[in-house]
């Protein structure tokens, strides 16, 4: 009798270790997209719905360079982070920049417009249908405790980890980085002291967009990848940066691994088919209750 | 607002005369959904239009209708007509209880919130199996029957929708042109501004997010009593956009710009049958081209570009 709860306790302890390992990796590639989000935001106060079709993009880029081109892996992801990013410029300067009342209303709408029409192209040119990428280095599990990852796991949170270290250099040891950051904090103030503030605006799109490219890459192997990935994608990504009070540091890195781990846990534990309503619920909940985000301070607003 | 009451008149006229050019056929099929969305897109309108409070989830709302509706009169069996009422209060009193929450975001905050409401309503449509038969949807639903007529043909139907559609043209009309009217746009130019002069904006904006919801609900009710069968595929955030551009289109805070719009985003994708899968290209197009170009919408926007052609020296007015 003991010997048998015992056996369950344990079979449970494993599962959870599964869970939560997985929960993991899908949680850095939120966190990924999170600090895109964010990056936009705190130039320009833009919640960028398109977002998640530059991590499309990242993962069906790679495809036609690794089927069309023939390049090999480690050539075909640059290749592809560099033509999303290209989309990201093209979007910044043909829909954001020239628009005559950049209210938060039309911005909304113009983004969700501009996703949808990224997205109707990607299907013109890639099809309906779900497409698979290699993984990085083979799909042989590896065993930890008593659950099992696969390689790509590893690549994925080894990329992430790499990402925000150059996040952070970037935005504290360079001048553009600084320029940027003085941006976020008063976009006036950094016109008077010289700054180029559309230049910045147009960087923080250079920066999401690759870093949402290479999110969308990282994750192609494991999840497929289609014309339509990127609004599911997109959305996790912002609750992530809701959890984080739209920081592009920690706090948005925290908040994608948490969603991720609940996520993974809520779908083994619960329902596997109200998987994608927890991460929904959080967001709610966070708005609701904690609209600076688990970490923020509150902060009045200026009218 | 005798110019209202004319422009009404002429419009409801033109609607009711549509029929007789068609003699039934596909196309009336097609008018009665321009009648469902034109009211979608009024509900919408007065939130986003005239509140200046945007919402990615209305079809969710309107979704709930449709499901309530039909769940009444399929599983329990209760008469179309009762179920209607009751579907539009229950959606009506869910909008305003989660509306005081949800209302105090503002602008960006304010679209995922609601775009999370609409995808977590579309998840339970999927999952609830036993309610509502999951993603194969729910059929056998009973058509409304008024003094021994069914309405069971696009033509009839497009009679009955009509109605209800005018009925809510009347209503937001006179909503708009009134206190309560000026005191949502007072909300939407400026909420600190409309709080110091004495409109409760915090109150006012929930009243009309579940107003809103209840014109949603009964537009799902009635779409679910003509369709006959329903699918949550018909209540995604697909649709909830797809609402958004018929209201922007047309223009925000234009009733009969709401009607444009709706029937524009219905009647297009007949007639580009061809180009099925494209629609939603054309879809994204236009938001960013009405945004970027037209940010009036269709309502203000056509006549001003008549002034820009005829106008000799300088360039449109805007109002």
């Amino acid at each position: 009798m003991s010997l048998s709860l015992l056996s369950r306790g344990e079979m449970q302890f494993d599962q959870l270790l599964q869970y939560t390992l997985s929960g993991l990796s899908t949680g850095a590639i939120y966190a990924l997209i999170g600090i895109g989000f964010s990056i936009i935001y705190n130039a320009t106060g833009i919640i960028n719905f398109a977002q998640g079709e530059f991590v499309m993009l990242g993962g069906l880029f790679t495809l036609t360079c690794l089927d069309l081109l023939k390049l090999p892996i480690w050539a075909a992801v640059p290749c592809a982070v560099v033509a999303s990013t290209v989309a990201g410029l093209l979007f910044e300067r043909l829909a954001i920049r020239p628009l005559k009342a950049p209210t938060p209303i039309n911005l909304v709408i113009i983004t969700i417009g501009g996703s949808i029409l990224i997205r109707g192209l990607a299907m013109l040119a890639w099809g309906k249908d779900t497409h698979s990428i290699p993984s990085f280095s083979g799909d042989d599990p590896i065993a930890i405790g008593g659950a099992t990852i696969l390689p790509q796991h590893l690549w994925i949170l080894a990329i992430t980890v790499i990402i925000i270290i150059i996040n952070k250099y970037y935005f504290y040891y360079t001048i553009s980085g600084k320029a940027m950051r003085a941006c976020a904090y008063n976009r006036r103030a950094a016109g008077l002291v010289g700054i180029d503030v559309r230049r910045m605006v147009l960087f923080s799109f250079l920066i999401s967009s690759a870093m949402g490219a290479m999110a969308g890459i990282i994750v192609a192997p494991l999840t497929m990848t289609a014309y339509d990935v990127g609004v599911m994608l997109g959305l996790k990504g912002f609750c992530a940066a809701i959890i984080g009070g739209m920081s592009s540091g920690m706090a948005t890195v925290v908040g994608g691994l948490l969603l991720g781990i609940l996520e993974s846990l809520g779908a083994g534990l619960i329902s596997s088919g109200y998987k994608d309503a927890i991460a929904f619920i959080i967001l709610l909940l966070i708005l609701f209750i904690r609209p600076q985000g688990l970490f923020g301070k509150a902060d009045s607003e200026r009218v | 607002m005798k110019r209202e009451l004319i422009k009404f008149i002429c419009f409801s006229l033109f609607v009711m005369l549509m029929p007789s050019f068609f003699k039934g056929g596909y196309l009336m099929n097609v008018l009665v959904f321009v009648g469902i969305n034109t009211m979608l897109a009024i509900a919408l309108n007065l939130l986003l239009g005239y509140a200046g409070q945007i919402s990615l989830g209305h079809a969710g709302f309107f979704g709930l209708g449709a499901y309530l509706s039909g769940i009444m009169t399929v599983t329990y069996g209760w008469n179309p007509w009762q179920a209607m009422p009751v579907a539009a209060i229950a959606v009506g009193c869910l909008a305003y209880l989660i509306g005081f929450p949800i209302l105090k975001l503002k602008g960006h905050y304010l679209a995922m919130a609601t775009l999370g409401i609409g995808i977590i309503i579309y998840i339970v449509f999927n999952e609830t199996y036993d309610l509502t038969g999951g993603p194969s949807g729910l059929s056998g639903i009973p058509n409304l029957e008024l003094g021994g007529i069914v309405f069971d043909t696009d033509v009839k139907n497009y009679y009955l929708i009509w109605t209800f559609t005018l009925a809510v043209v009347l209503f937001s009309i006179n909503l708009a042109n009134s206190r309560v009217g000026r005191a949502l746009r007072a909300v939407h130019d400026s909420e600190v501004a409309a709080r110091v002069v004495g409109v409760n904006a915090r109150l006012l904006k929930v009243q009309v997010f579940a107003l809103s919801a209840v014109l949603s609900s009964l537009a799902g009710s009635l779409y679910a009593h003509t369709m006959t069968f329903i699918s949550p595929a018909s209540f995604g955030f697909n649709f909830s956009v797809e609402l958004l551009t018929m209201v922007v289109i047309g223009g925000l805070g234009s009733v009969y710009g709401s009607f444009l719009g709706a029937a524009l985003l219905t009647l297009l994708p007949e007639f580009l049958r061809s180009a099925n899968d494209y629609d939603i290209i054309i879809y994204g197009g236009l938001l960013v081209i009405m945004v970027m170009f037209m940010p009036g919408g269709l309502v203000r926007g056509i006549p001003d570009l008549f002034k820009k052609v005829f106008k000799t020296k300088g360039g449109a007015d805007h109002a």
